[in-house]
C-alpha cells in the first residue's frame, strides 16, 4: 500500500513532481558547479599568476656578487661559479615536479658589437626559448616562453639549436636593425630572427640560445642562474620554519607541502652546489593574491549553497502545502501521523536522489563549461563528490520539507478536506 | 511600507467611479497580508533573501576589482622612469612625479653606482629614500631599516663581502670614500641581495650622482595608469616612461579571470534565488484562488483583480528588495572585512537593479497564476475542484 501510494503519487501528479524535481536539480547543479569551481580556482589562478614570472631562482652556491646596473653586466664574465646545464633536467625529478610549470637557465655574456667600424660592449643573454628536455621517460618543453610569458617577439623566436638571436627593442632601435638582418657579435655573423620587447633590461640586450652563449664564453655547460616557475601554496608560519630544526614527521609534512621554501629546498637538493631561493616580489605577493581570491570564491560558494538549499526548501514546502486535501483524506481513512509523514519523506527522498543525480551531471557540465570559457582549461569534478552531493541533496530536501510535513500531518482532517485553513 | 502599493493601487482604483472602492482596495490588501501572516511572511522572507544575495553578489562584483588592484600594488612599481640614454634624471623628477601621482600611488627614486670595497672588490651601491621604499617594495625582508645618516642596508649576499662581522665598513667611488655602519640586511631573492643601500642624501653627497630611476606604483584601472604615464611624460620630458609589463599583464589577466568567475557565480546564485522567489510566490498566489474566486463572483472586473494582485506583488517586491538591499550591503561589507580586511563600499548604483529585478520576479509570479485562474469559472474554484 505504501509503495503504491508513493508510486501513484508520482504517476498522477507529474506536473508537481516535475516542478519540485526541477528545483532540486537546479539547486544541486548550482551547488555542484560552485563546489567544483571553488576547489579548482586556487590552481587556476595560480597558473594565471605565473604570467608575472618565475617565483624561484637557483644560483651557484659559492657565487661572487652580481655587479649589474640597468642591464649592463660589470662582473667579469668568467668570474664566479656556474651551474652545470646537465643537472637541469633533475628539476623535473624533484618531489613537486608536477608543480613546476617551467624553468629557464640564464647565462649573461659580455660581447662586442661591431658596426660601421665601431665597437660597442653589450650583454648577450643565453637562455632556452622552448627547448625539449627529457628526464626519465618524460619529455617536455621549457624556456622563457613558459617562464616569461610577457616577452613579446616581432618576427620569429629562434630555434634553441640554431645560431639565431633576438635583439632587444631599444638596442635594435638604436642600431636601426630589423628582423632577418644580420649582426656581427664578437667576430661572429649572427642572424636576428626577431625583435624582443620585455619592458625590462633585456630591451637593451641580445638574447640568444644558451648553447651559443656558452660557445662565445668558451665554457660549455655553464649556466649562471636558473629561473623556476612553480605552483606554490601561500606561505604561512609553518612554511617559514627552518627545516634543519624539524623532527621526522613534521619535516615530512613541511617537505611534502608545496611551499616556496620547500620547493626551493628540493631544488637545492637535486642540483649539486646550488642555492635556491624564492623571488620574494613574486612569491610573497602571489600568496596574498591567491588567498584573497580563494577566500572570496569560498564565501561566494557558501552563498550559492545557501541559495540552492533555500530554493529546494521553498519548492518542497509549496508542493506539500498544495496537498492538504490528500493528507486529510489519508487521515480520515485512519492513517497515523507517522504513516503520512513517511509517505512524504519517501517521496522527498526519491525526488532528492533523482534531482541529485541529474543535478550532479549537469553541475559537472556547467563547471566544465565555466573552466573552458574562463580559464581555457578543464575543471574536473572529483567522483568522490558524488555521494557527498547526493547526501547533501537528501538532507536539504528533508530539512526543507520537514516544517511543511509537520504542519500537514498536524492538520485536522475535517478542516483539511473542507479546504478551510 | 505599503505606501507604494497604496499609491499604485489607488491609481487603478481612481479610474473607477466611487471613493468607497479605494478604501476597500486598501483593506483587501492589508487584510490579505495580516490574515495569512505565515504565508505572506514566507513569501517576503524568500524575497528578502533573494534580494540580499543579489545585492551582495552585485556589490562584490563591482568592488572586487578595486580590492584586488590594491593587493596587486604590493607587487611594487608598475611604471618606471629612467633618464633618456642612461643619463640621470633632473633633481626635481621625484617631486614632479609625486605631484602627478598625487596620492594615488607611491613614488621612490633610485640611484646606482659601482663602488669598490676596501679590498678592491666591485659592488653595486644604491641610494634611495627608505621611507618610500618601505611602502613601494613591501616584499623586502629587512631585519632593521636604517634610521640615522651614514647607516646602510646591506643585501644578504653582500654582507659577507663588506661586513661579515657586522662591523662598520668603507666604500670608495672615484676617489671619494664613505664610512658606513650596517643597520640591517635586506633579502629579496633578486638583484637587491648583492647591493648596499644608502639614504639618497648620503649617496648624493658622497658620489654626486643623481637618481637615474624613479619607480612609481600607481593605483587605478589600466586606463588611469595609461593616463598617469602620459602625464608623467609631459611633466618630466627628460625621462623615458616605461610600463612594467609583467606586473600589468599578470594583474589584468588575474583580475579578468576572477571577475569572470565571480560573474558566473553571481548569475547562478541570482538565478537560483529568483526561481526560489518565483516558486514561493506562485504557490502563495495559487493558494489564494478562493479569494480570487469570491472577488470575481462578487463582480470584480478582471482589471481590478489584476491590479489587486499586481499591487500586492509590487508591494512585496519593493519591501523585500529594500530590506534585502540593506542586508546584502551588510553581507558584502562582512565579506570585505573577513576576506580583504577592508570594507566593501556600499554601491547604491546596485539598488535600482535589485529593485527592478525584484519587481519583475514578483509581478511575474503574480501574473502567471492569475492568468491561469482567469480562465476558470469562479464556481469551479469555490467548489474546490
Amino acid at each position: 500500500m505504501f509503495v503504491r501510494l508513493v508510486y501513484e503519487s508520482f504517476r498522477r501528479q507529474k506536473r508537481r513532481k516535475l516542478l519540485a524535481g526541477a528545483a532540486i536539480t537546479l539547486g544541486v547543479t548550482v551547488a555542484t558547479a560552485m563546489i567544483a569551481v571553488a576547489t579548482d580556482i586556487g590552481d587556476k589562478i595560480n597558473r594565471e599568476l605565473r604570467t608575472i614570472g618565475a617565483n624561484l631562482v637557483v644560483t651557484p652556491q659559492e657565487d661572487t656578487l652580481d655587479v649589474e646596473i640597468s642591464g649592463v653586466n660589470l662582473k667579469p664574465p668568467s668570474d664566479g661559479a656556474f651551474l652545470n646545464e646537465a643537472d637541469l633536467p633533475k628539476i623535473k625529478g624533484t618531489f613537486w615536479h608536477n608543480n613546476i610549470t617551467g624553468f629557464a637557465p640564464m647565462l649573461p655574456v659580455n660581447v662586442t658589437l661591431q658596426r660601421d667600424g665601431k665597437n660597442e660592449d653589450i650583454t648577450l643573454l643565453g637562455t632556452y626559448f622552448a627547448k625539449p628536455i627529457s628526464f626519465g621517460k618524460e619529455t617536455f618543453n621549457t624556456g622563457v616562453r613558459t617562464t616569461h610569458p610577457w616577452w613579446k617577439v616581432s618576427g620569429a623566436w629562434p630555434d634553441d639549436s640554431s645560431h639565431d638571436v633576438l635583439m632587444g627593442e631599444r638596442l635594435a632601435a638604436r642600431l636601426s636593425l630589423k628582423a632577418r638582418d644580420s649582426v656581427s657579435l664578437s667576430g661572429r655573423q649572427l642572424r636576428v630572427s626577431g625583435i624582443l620587447s620585455t619592458g625590462g633590461a633585456e630591451d637593451d640586450e641580445v638574447v640568444a640560445p644558451l648553447a651559443l652563449a656558452q660557445e662565445i664564453l668558451g665554457k660549455p655547460g655553464a649556466v649562471r642562474r636558473v629561473y623556476v616557475s612553480a605552483l606554490t601554496k601561500p606561505e604561512d608560519a609553518f612554511a617559514r620554519r627552518d627545516p634543519k630544526s624539524m623532527s621526522g614527521p613534521i619535516y615530512d609534512r613541511w617537505y611534502c607541502s608545496p611551499y616556496p621554501q620547500s620547493i626551493a629546498f628540493q631544488l637545492q637538493e637535486s642540483i649539486p652546489h646550488s642555492h635556491a631561493e624564492q623571488i620574494r616580489q613574486v612569491a610573497q605577493n602571489e600568496g596574498a593574491v591567491l588567498t584573497r581570491i580563494e577566500g572570496l570564491i569560498f564565501l561566494v560558494t557558501l552563498a550559492a549553497l545557501f541559495a540552492s538549499a533555500l530554493a529546494v526548501s521553498a519548492a518542497m514546502a509549496t508542493a506539500i502545502f498544495e496537498r492538504r486535501a490528500e493528507v486529510g483524506l489519508m487521515k480520515a481513512l485512519g492513517a497515523g501521523r507517522f504513516a503520512v509523514a513517511s509517505v512524504f519523506f519517501a517521496e522527498a527522498a526519491l525526488l532528492a536522489l533523482f534531482g541529485g543525480f541529474v543535478g550532479f551531471a549537469a553541475g559537472g557540465m556547467l563547471a566544465h563549461q565555466i573552466g573552458r570559457s574562463i580559464f581555457n582549461s578543464q575543471i574536473t569534478i572529483a567522483p568522490v563528490l558524488f555521494p557527498v552531493i547526493l547526501v547533501i541533496a537528501v538532507i536539504v530536501t528533508f530539512a526543507g520539507s520537514a516544517a511543511a510535513i509537520r504542519k500537514a500531518v498536524g492538520l485536522d482532517p475535517v478542516f483539511a478536506l473542507r479546504g478551510d485553513l | 511600507m505599503k505606501g507604494n502599493a497604496f499609491n499604485s493601487g489607488a491609481d487603478v482604483a481612481a479610474k473607477r467611479e466611487n471613493a468607497p472602492h479605494t478604501s476597500m482596495f486598501m483593506r483587501m490588501l492589508l487584510r490579505a497580508a495580516v490574515l495569512r501572516r505565515g504565508r505572506a511572511a514566507a513569501a517576503l522572507f524568500a524575497m528578502v533573501v533573494a534580494a540580499a544575495v543579489a545585492t551582495a553578489m552585485l556589490n562584490l562584483y563591482v568592488d572586487v576589482q578595486a580590492k584586488l588592484r590594491r593587493e596587486f600594488r604590493n607587487y611594487g612599481a608598475n611604471i618606471i622612469l629612467v633618464g633618456r640614454d642612461g643619463t640621470s634624471l633632473p633633481p626635481d623628477a621625484v617631486s614632479q612625479a609625486e605631484s602627478v601621482v598625487a596620492g594615488r600611488g607611491v613614488v621612490a627614486p633610485f640611484a646606482l653606482v659601482v663602488a669598490r670595497t676596501s679590498d678592491g672588490q666591485a659592488i653595486v651601491v644604491a641610494g634611495s629614500d627608505f621611507e618610500r621604499v618601505r611602502q613601494l617594495d613591501r616584499w623586502w625582508s629587512v631585519s632593521n631599516w636604517p634610521a640615522a645618516p651614514k647607516e646602510a642596508l646591506v643585501g644578504v649576499r653582500a654582507v659577507s663581502v663588506v661586513s661579515p662581522k657586522n662591523q662598520p665598513f668603507d666604500l670608495s667611488f672615484q676617489g671619494h670614500s664613505i664610512h658606513l655602519t650596517p643597520a640591517g640586511t635586506v633579502q629579496t631573492g633578486s638583484a637587491e641581495d648583492s647591493r648596499v643601500y644608502l639614504s639618497l642624501a648620503d649617496f648624493v653627497s658622497w658620489t654626486g650622482v643623481q637618481p637615474s630611476t624613479v619607480e612609481v606604483a600607481a593605483t587605478g584601472s589600466p586606463e588611469e595608469i595609461a593616463a598617469t604615464m602620459r602625464q608623467l611624460e609631459q611633466a618630466i620630458p627628460a625621462a623615458e616612461v616605461r610600463p612594467v609589463r609583467q606586473i600589468m599583464e599578470g594583474e589584468a589577466r588575474v583580475l579578468g579571470k576572477t571577475r569572470a568567475t565571480l560573474l558566473a557565480a553571481a548569475s547562478l546564485i541570482i538565478l537560483t534565488a529568483a526561481l526560489c522567489v518565483l516558486s514561493t510566490l506562485m504557490g502563495w498566489v495559487f493558494g489564494r484562488r478562493r479569494d480570487f474566486a469570491i472577488m470575481k463572483a462578487l463582480g470584480a472586473s478582471d482589471r481590478l483583480l489584476n491590479g489587486f494582485f499586481a499591487a500586492e506583488a509590487a508591494a512585496l517586491g519593493a519591501t523585500g528588495a529594500l530590506i534585502g538591499f540593506v542586508l546584502g550591503i551588510g553581507i558584502a561589507a562582512w565579506i570585505g572585512r573577513v576576506n580583504f580586511h577592508a570594507p566593501v563600499v556600499p554601491r547604491f548604483s546596485v539598488l535600482p537593479f535589485v529593485l527592478a529585478g525584484s519587481m519583475v520576479v514578483t509581478l511575474l509570479s503574480a501574473i502567471l497564476p492569475i492568468s491561469l485562474l482567469r480562465r476558470v469559472q469562479p464556481a469551479v474554484i469555490l467548489r474546490g475542484e
